[in-house]
């Protein structure tokens, strides 16, 4: 049990260095990601069929294909296609042979397509009396999507969200396989290398349960601002 | 006649016994599923071969034991074996004292030297006396200096960068295809590796200009070669099989074996 304790705090140091990298890998790729999830969205409720169908496409192989495949896919997939062309010399190659960005870009892809579909769901779910309300104050469309859809839409779905970024900040554990040592990486390279099980696996539990209560945290203060008409005064 | 009948029963009843009495030890021996070819690997069939393979079928035959491959990932190949789900790791494990502080290791039964390998752009990296003044020579770090060199997680060549190539920037991967891929992709100019399997993979690429940049003189980091992991307290497995080891080596079985998968000498001096 000493031993179990004595390595604990022997190896938390080195997980907590870790913490930022997992940190900024979900934020990055949840404002991306979330962003670009906003015209999936859109796309897949369009009238025209040009526009629906590629965005329902897009959510389908997002959500229908493991996100290990699309990392590993995207980063070692497109490496093939670098050796001897003009892009070893361009100035993007530094950018380009780091592991990190494509992370981000493999992430913020698959949760475009996760939030696309939730946004969509939002959107149908806005009450119809409210966009007619709108429509009878002369608003137009563009100005009916931008004040009254997008917002509700939104308030709607911004628990269903949360949950997504924290399932997003699990995920970023994938990052270790293209070089990016988050802190799920670090934790078993410290199993590797200790040839202990136990101790980095909860050591980094730990650090998941705090950085997720924390996140929740942050989010309900989101919500209850967002959705502050509807609370009771205080 | 109903004399005879009755004598060979007790022949044979005797026989039965006997045999169980010496009946053959069972070992189960831990190799992980991850390809580690030359020396084992699945094939398409989902049947084990390699060098490691064909030199533990001799080893078990001449321990006359019963051996069976258990599939175990790397990674949790000493957690079983300590947990006795198994009895012995062969594969290719180095002999660190890292290692020894949680298992035990039989002689070693193969010692090949590190490579780097690299790019077509990459040159050739020399060889100079190792800093400590101990005698040793150590691949040159001026030569890696601002390079980024691709080296495989918990391993003796991630340690073996980590102490001698300051200058570079060594990236950490988790497994050694995955460096070999980002080496062909030019995202790293070096790679560090076991000669066997840099060799298998310069042979793959040349066409790709992947090539032989240097046989790394051995360095204690790099410890004295492969071993079969054995549980600390378990020294009947490990005089058994040292004296196996022994026995292949004198009989020529061993350099039979080598033969089929080697040009050069992989029991090393």
């Amino acid at each position: 049990m000493d031993e179990s304790l004595a390595l604990f705090i022997e190896i938390v140091p080195t997980l907590l260095a870790a913490v930022p990298v997992t940190l900024i890998l979900t934020f990055l790729s949840a404002i991306i990601g979330n962003t670009l999830a906003l015209p999936v969205a859109v796309g897949s409720l369009s009238p025209h069929f040009y526009l629906r169908y590629p965005s329902l496409f897009y959510i389908f192989v997002m959500r229908g294909t493991p996100l290990l495949a699309q990392t590993y896919l995207i980063y070692y997939g497109l490496g093939e296609f670098f050796p001897g062309t003009w892009v070893q010399k361009s100035f993007l190659w530094p950018y380009l042979r780091d592991g990190f960005w494509y992370a981000i870009f493999a992430f913020s892809l698959n949760t475009a397509g996760y939030t696309g579909e939730i946004l969509r769901g939002a959107i149908m779910a806005v009450p119809k009396g409210e966009i007619e309300a709108a429509r009878a104050f002369g608003f137009s469309s563009a100005l009916i999507f931008w004040r009254v859809t997008l917002p509700r839409a939104i308030q709607i779905c911004l628990p269903t969200m949360t949950g997504e970024t924290i399932l997003l900040l699990k995920a970023t554990s994938l990052a270790s396989l293209i070089t990016v040592w988050e802190v799920m990486g670090t934790a078993r390279q410290i199993q590797k290398v200790t040839f202990r099980v136990y101790e980095p696996l909860i050591a980094a539990g730990i650090l998941y349960i705090l950085m997720v209560f924390v996140l929740t945290r942050l989010m309900m203060i989101v919500e209850r601002r967002i959705n502050r008409h509807r609370l009771a005064p205080a | 006649m109903f004399k005879s009948i009755i004598k060979s029963a007790v022949v044979v009843a005797s026989l039965a016994l006997a045999t169980s009495a010496i009946a053959k030890d069972k070992i189960r021996v831990g190799i992980s599923p991850e390809a580690y070819p030359p020396f084992t690997s699945l094939n398409a069939k989902n049947q084990w071969e390699g060098f490691e393979i064909d030199l533990l079928a001799a080893l078990c035959k001449q321990m006359d034991a019963d051996c069976k491959i258990v599939s175990i990932a790397w990674d949790g190949l000493i957690p079983a074996l300590n947990g006795k789900k198994i009895d012995m790791i062969f594969n290719s494990m180095s002999i660190t004292d890292e290692r020894k502080k949680v298992i035990d290791f039989s002689d070693k039964y193969y010692n090949s030297p590190a490579e780097i390998i690299g790019t077509k752009d990459a040159p050739n990296v020399t060889v100079v006396d190792n800093p400590d003044g101990k005698g040793g020579k150590i691949a040159n770090p001026a030569d890696l200096k601002g390079k980024t060199i691709g080296v495989q997680t918990a391993t003796i060549h991630a340690d073996y960068a980590a102490k001698y190539f300051k200058d570079a920037t060594v990236k950490v991967y988790d497994t050694a295809d995955n460096h070999n891929a980002d080496l062909v992709a030019g995202r790293i100019d070096y790679a560090l590796l076991d000669s066997v399997a840099a060799d298998d993979f310069v042979k793959a690429n040349a066409a790709k200009g992947i090539g032989a940049k240097l046989i790394v003189p051995a360095d204690p980091i790099f410890g004295v070669g492969a071993g079969a992991g054995l549980r600390k307290n378990d020294t009947k497995l490990k005089d058994k099989i040292n004296a196996a080891i022994k026995a292949v080596r004198a009989s020529g079985e061993y350099d039979a074996i080598a033969k089929k998968y080697f040009t050069f000498n992989i029991y090393g001096d």
